[in-house]
């Protein structure tokens, strides 16, 4: 059921006022229902991640979908409902639907809002990469005291920079 | 070897100087952002390889960054045991970082730079997990530092980022803005006097959740609340912390009557109930952690109701994470057992009190 108010999220505080006489049924969901300052005696079980995982499960993760395996980290839902956690970003794309569905559950909704963000030039990105590595890869050559090996790093890290 | 904490300007720990708003009521503001390297598995699921790359990619990253430029690097993973203990109880590393959480394992390339106020922990749950700390009530400056350092920071290491999920984390429950602010706050007054169930409650029904001293499955202790925002995605990180700042300033008002109320009402009972915890600290001789925190937390409402005059809100500060079981064997140089910590404890809590007790009452 949908909440009266915001027409947008599950409704799960369900009011009944007295009114003139008159009995009114007010059906919301817990965010509408704090904005109006309804207190909930019993709280609303308050998103311990199994519950959201074993709806999640219910609506869409089937036998089926077990199989499904992302392209990226070879996670499965099944991994996914033993630790509560995803396996890489690739697995938002992969398990797109039961995300949304299982986001809605969490925050209420699945849009994020917040700061867009735009990634830096891939070949930025890359010289950097790079860079790390073999800056890494300088400083165990010369706690190892391979100098001749370190040199070369050296000269690499010079071009590059 | 063993972790050289002289290598950090304040120690790490500036924000216990008391400096900030309500500082006799918040400790302290954090504003954490969870981010992911683009191109390899998460944290868990990465190889060990992977994981050592994510943190060469951020350290050649982090050494153009304004704010981080001079940042200590502490690499947990070739630290022992107590030298991460000892982060950790500065508030400065997470214990699933530290690998003393009981669930993970130390992980390569585990790692944190720390610079004055500002950190960033890597190989964490996430990749990144930035945040900024500061003394007090300070949400809007601890946003700005961290948020400054996410902008630099993510203008050299791409993140993983989804234009309908917003920034993409291990745990759906920081997907979005990946935010979490948390604040500090000692709520003695509203323990004593009961109304602290119905704030807590109150809490929930705000998107808000509330946590121990040190976060995420961390017991209450010495009526130390972590308030902080339960919900990261849907909502602007300027609606969330807004929420936060709202409803904490709220708090605050709540537990600020609650101590008069208590001062009115049951003032000689008061008195002499917090006057008792101060003489266990400044004579006890053996001291469990938290016996001590309930003892501090005692005192600490004592000096905030100005019962207690000549002691400094910096003093109880300290006196939270110096007496800890890692700290306290850092200061004697050698590992104790219980019953050793216990009575350093008492020692060093003994003597930090003696110091300022001059006129004291």
């Amino acid at each position: 059921m949908l909440c009266d108010s915001c027409r947008e999220r599950d409704a799960v505080v369900h009011l009944t006022t007295i009114e003139n006489n008159a009995v009114h049924q007010l059906h919301l969901c817990e965010r509408c229902a704090a904005e109006r300052g309804v207190e909930t005696t019993v709280a609303a079980p308050k998103h311990p991640l199994g519950e959201f995982l074993q709806a999640v499960h219910e609506q869409v993760a089937s036998g089926a979908n077990d199989a499904v395996r992302c392209s990226f980290c070879n996670s499965t839902m099944a991994d996914f409902r033993a630790t509560g956690r995803w396996g890489c970003a690739r697995c938002y794309t992969n398990f797109e639907a039961g995300i949304r569905e299982l986001l809605r559950r969490v925050h209420g909704n699945s849009r994020h809002t917040g700061r867009v963000y735009h990634p830096p030039m891939t070949e930025t990105m890359e010289r950097a990469a790079v860079l790390g590595e073999l800056k890494d890869r300088l400083r165990r050559a010369i706690e190892s005291e391979q100098f001749e090996l370190a040199a070369d790093l050296r000269d690499r890290i010079r071009v590059l920079e | 070897m063993t972790v050289d904490l002289s290598l950090l300007p304040d120690g790490g720990v500036g924000w216990l100087d008391a400096s900030g708003q309500y500082a006799d009521i918040v400790l302290s503001t954090r504003i954490r952002l969870a981010r992911n390297v683009d191109g390899y598995a998460f944290t868990a699921r990465a190889r060990d390889g992977e994981r050592l790359r994510v943190l060469a990619q951020v350290r050649e990253a982090v050494t153009g960054v304004p704010g981080l430029h001079d940042a200590v690097l502490y690499r947990l993973d070739e630290l022992p045991p107590t030298a991460r203990a000892l982060l950790h109880e500065r508030h400065l590393v997470s214990k699933e970082l530290a690998g003393l959480d009981g669930q993970h394992p130390l992980r390569s390339g585990a790692a944190v730079f720390l610079a004055d106020g500002l950190g960033v922990m890597v190989n964490e749950e996430d990749h990144l997990r930035l945040q900024a700390l500061r003394s007090g009530f300070a949400l809007q400056e601890a946003f700005a530092a961290v948020d400054k350092l996410d902008r630099e920071l993510g203008a050299r290491v791409p993140y993983s980022y989804h234009n309908e999920f917003g920034f993409l984390t291990a745990c759906p429950t920081n997907v979005g803005t990946g935010m979490r602010g948390s604040v500090l706050i000692h709520l003695p007054g509203l323990v004593l006097t009961k109304e602290i169930g119905k704030v807590l409650a109150s809490l929930q029904q705000m998107g808000l959740t509330y946590r121990g001293l040190y976060g995420e499955g961390s017991e209450v202790v010495g009526n130390f609340f972590q308030i902080s925002n339960q919900t990261t995605l849907g909502r602007s990180e300027e609606d969330l912390l807004d929420q936060l700042l709202r409803v904490v300033g709220h708090v605050v008002e709540r537990e600020a009557e609650a101590r008069r109320v208590l001062l009115r009402d049951a003032g000689y009972i008061i008195e002499d109930k917090l006057w008792r915890a101060y003489g266990t600290l400044r004579y006890a001789r053996s001291l469990t952690f938290d016996e001590a925190m309930n003892y501090l937390s005692g005192v600490r409402l004592a000096v905030g109701l100005k019962l207690i005059s000549s002691l400094s809100v910096y003093t109880l500060n300290k006196l939270l994470i110096f007496s800890q079981a890692a700290h306290l064997a850092y200061a004697e140089g050698r590992a104790l057992t219980e019953s050793e910590t216990n009575l350093a404890r008492a020692r060093y809590v003994r003597k930090a009190l003696e110091e300022e007790a001059g006129s004291v009452g």
